[in-house]
């Protein structure tokens, strides 16, 4: 019997969106404009500033941060994890290494809101490499492609990103043009930030004068938490940060923060041609007998029924794991195979290489207040980025940007103590106490890139299922040799510069492997659903649609071949307009492959 | 895709069309879907009795706390400072039960970096660790219960449940002793709302302003101490008059 023969059918629309985080908000309202009438179906709950995150109750570091109340609930469904193929992989029965989102507004509700471009070199990344150290200096077994984009067709892109959430910064290329204060390394843009920086508390001003006199060009993270008060092009109006140190996993009480709710929603929800579905899970992606044609989606609802919402055209932006569970049990595209290194769907998966230092000193000269924090108010330096310096004499490829970004003095998590401390009794109680206010523990560190190898992937686990019975995604992941070489090295370049900075103990805490699924490495999650060129080795091509079936097209970070040294919001958000103009301007008119393999 | 399938089954009808209410979930189309004076507010600890501690296991988590967080001239211990009450409170709510988690079999032990797979709940977990340490008090040569032993002798049983050379009868001792550190530091750093950090006293300790809103005057002003005292969620002393 055929699913769609018993779901109870809804009236068909143009199109629907699955999952209602930044692409799905950008998707739906672009294809809104374009006259489409679009319904979204979104897991979690709505969520919006006044009731969910009101700013009497938003600050509750053990409601949000350790019990993670605005994330995905394990419960709900999750993944099972082991490093290598040889291995049982066993269920994440609690958060710890990533944490997905849940509910509308996505991972943009509670992310730091760090907004970084990507370097032209990481679109075009094995050819860059290969040109300029050869095919043999590449790690054995990576699986690194070129984007099949590049960045100055993402660059109009980027800029209505940044424009779209207002995004504070200095620029540090203006149409080539190399800025003073800015990131030298930055690919041309064509206009500046919409806001100025924030301004910089005492941490990062020392850092940056400490990185400055080690010879290197610091300047202010680009923040999504904004300096001014500010009217995006819908205008839409955002208030400045107030710097009250709750960002990443809180929902932003102030309006300060990018998000789709305070940049896109209250546009887009007023909009008839529109409507969204809370707490509406998507099962599955519906195709025709030719298995090349979706006819829409089912989806279960809070109660348990299932539903059909027939549609022209689907847009698949869940996050990154969900995209690639969807296509695998929807039956699009090739299912990955690691040993015979064939299929598409679930092949480079990646996340980040990232490490911290902490560092201590004489707290009868510095004060840090590392309360006074958002999520991406720091300064940075970029010389140790992607390809920003010469590999050829460490043996390594990748980098990451590095910097004393404050984002929190949050206690349960921030209470950093000198080594050899005892981590409990009286003596733990006074290093805590005499080194909360003068010790440093960057919120975001060493940001590495994390490259694709042929042994980390996504498949069905064998044995474990969610609530709906479904089998969960299995995720099989280690760190090589090539990221640990690369932490190392960027590790101990970031500890110099605390040194520099006056510190009388600097803690380097390196990235070792095993890759541990228990400890916080950003959610960064990255790959099994790339895109490329060759059908043979992505999932969708240059414009995010799938080589099996055009009417799908497939956003956010499940499209990046590798992850590069950055955050990847504004890179994802980039690729949902670019893919979102192809749309519109193309494949309205003339439904179909937009690329012919 | 069993339960699915017996489910439509069950419904058993072909291609209903019906119009865009589906079930309780919500459709948001029109308007932003926003009730006044609605927020979605934190449950507090109550004051009053254990809610999840037998009187003795009560008695031994104040005890525990203590060493974990001991009393200094300045600051509360773990006792005092509330950290039992919150934990207690914690068991006996969501924590507890492990709602949200992941808790389908197969339960099998893995590797450290897979993560903790115990078919246990914390609730389950603290009953059976709190009486194996209690049995291994009393069956040690002078043995007595766990808050009758002097401090110095807590903290050495202590010290050997964190380096795994004291074991309890069909317990983890290192998982409990890791659990518990875990737990009390929660409960002494958390707001004061869910029953621990009492008068803020943690945060007065180290110079965290709580629950603080707005720092724009302070960003740039740098190395200097910020003066103003710290508030929780639910306030602070002095911001609502006494009543009876």
């Amino acid at each position: 019997m055929r699913e769609v023969a018993v779901a109870r059918k809804l009236p068909a629309k143009d199109a629907v969106i699955i999952g209602l985080g930044w692409t799905g908000s950008i998707l739906a309202n672009e294809l809104t404009d374009a006259g489409l009438d679009v319904a979204a179906i979104e897991r979690g709950p709505w969520r919006n500033t006044a009731t969910n995150f009101a700013p009497n109750t938003a600050q509750d570091e053990l409601r949000y941060r350790i019990r993670h109340e605005l994330f995905l609930r394990p419960a709900q469904t999750t993944f099972t994890f082991r490093n290598k193929m040889d291995q049982t992989a066993l269920p994440i029965r609690d958060w710890g290494a990533f944490m997905p989102p849940n509910g509308v507004g996505g991972g943009g509700v509670h992310w730091n809101a760090e907004t970084w471009r990507f370097l032209p070199s990481d679109f075009v990344l094995r050819t860059h490499l290969t040109q300029r150290y050869g095919a043999r200096f590449l790690p054995p077994d990576t699986t690194i492609q070129d984007w099949g984009v590049t960045y100055e067709e993402l660059e109009p892109h980027y800029d209505r990103f940044e424009y779209l959430c207002g995004t504070s910064g200095t620029a540090g290329n203006l149409d080539g043009k190399i800025q003073a204060g800015g990131n030298p390394f930055e690919g041309p843009r064509s206009r500046p930030y919409p806001t100025p920086a924030q301004p910089q508390p005492f941490s990062p001003t020392l850092f940056a004068k400490a990185a400055r006199e080690l010879g290197y060009q610091p300047f202010p993270q680009p923040s999504g938490n904004l300096s001014q008060a500010y009217t995006n092009p819908l205008g839409v109006r955002m208030g400045p940060c107030t710097y009250c140190g709750y960002c990443e996993w809180f929902g932003c009480a102030n309006y300060s923060k990018a998000s789709p709710q305070t940049t896109i929603l209250p546009v887009l929800v007023r909009k008839p041609n529109f409507l969204a579905r809370d707490l509406c899970e998507v099962t599955r992606i519906n195709t025709d007998a030719s298995g090349h044609r979706a006819t829409g989606v089912t989806f279960v609802d809070s109660s348990g029924e299932e539903w059909e919402q027939p549609a022209e055209l689907v847009i698949l932006s869940a996050y990154t794991i969900f995209n690639v569970q969807l296509l695998l049990l929807s039956g699009i595209g090739a299912p990955y195979e690691p040993a015979a290194n064939r299929g598409v769907i679930g092949r480079n998966f990646t996340h980040q290489t990232i490490s911290d230092v902490e560092s201590f000193f004489d707290r009868s000269k510095f004060i840090f207040n590392p309360f006074i924090a958002s999520g991406a108010i720091g300064m940075c330096i970029d010389e140790f980025n992607g390809d920003n310096f010469d590999h050829g004499p460490h043996g390594f490829v990748g980098g990451g940007y590095m910097g004393q970004v404050q984002t929190n003095g949050r206690p349960i998590e921030t209470t950093p103590v000198p080594p050899g401390t005892p981590r409990w009794g009286a003596k733990w109680k006074t290093a805590v106490r005499d080194n909360y206010l003068s010790a440093l523990k960057p919120g975001t560190g060493v940001h590495g890139s994390m490259y694709s190898y042929r042994d980390v992937y996504l498949d069905l686990d064998p044995t474990y299922r969610d609530r709906f019975a479904r089998p969960l995604v299995r995720i099989t992941m280690d760190f090589h040799a090539n990221e640990l070489k690369q932490n190392a090295f960027l590790t101990d370049r970031f500890a110099e510069i605390f040194r520099a900075m006056g510190a009388e103990q600097v803690v380097k805490q390196y990235r070792k492997a095993p890759y541990d699924i228990t400890q916080y490495q950003t959610t960064h999650l990255c790959g099994g659903a790339v895109m490329g060129t060759d059908p043979k080795t992505s999932a969708v091509n240059r414009y995010l649609q799938s080589w099996d079936v055009p009417n799908l097209f497939v956003m956010g970070a499940s499209g990046f071949p590798q992850n590069a040294g950055y955050n990847p919001t504004g890179t994802l958000a980039a690729l949902a307009y670019w893919s979102a103009q192809a749309i519109r301007t193309r494949y309205l008119a003339n439904p179909g492959p937009l690329v012919h393999a | 895709m069993t339960d699915l399938r017996r489910r439509k089954l069950l419904v058993g009808t072909a291609l209903v069309v019906v119009g865009e209410t589906v079930g309780r979930a919500g459709v948001i189309s029109g308007r932003l879907p926003w009730t006044a004076n609605t927020s979605d507010s934190p449950t507090p600890a109550e004051p009053g009795p254990w809610r999840f501690f037998t009187a003795e296991e009560g008695a031994m988590a104040e005890a525990l706390a203590d060493r974990i967080v001991p009393p200094d001239p300045q600051t509360p211990g773990g006792k005092l400072a509330g950290c039992a009450v919150f934990l207690d409170r914690q068991l006996a709510g969501a924590y507890g039960r492990r709602e949200g988690l992941y808790v389908s079999g197969p339960f099998e032990p893995g590797t450290k970096q897979q993560g903790p797979q115990s078919a246990m709940s914390p609730t389950q977990f603290y009953r059976q660790a709190f009486a194996a340490l209690e049995r291994y008090c009393r069956s040690l040569q002078d043995g007595k219960p766990w808050v009758d032993m002097p401090p110095e002798r807590q903290d050495v049983i202590l010290s050997g449940l964190e380096g795994g050379t004291v074991e309890l009868e069909g317990i983890d001792g290192k998982m409990f002793f890791e659990t518990l550190l875990k737990d009390v530091k929660q409960g002494f750093f958390a707001d004061p709302l869910y029953g621990g950090n009492r008068d803020m006293c943690a945060w007065k300790m180290i110079g965290f302003p709580g629950a603080h809103y707005d720092y724009r005057e302070w960003v740039s002003r740098h190395n200097e101490r910020y003066p103003h005292p710290p508030v929780s969620i639910a306030g602070r002393p002095g911001w609502t008059p006494k009543t009876g």
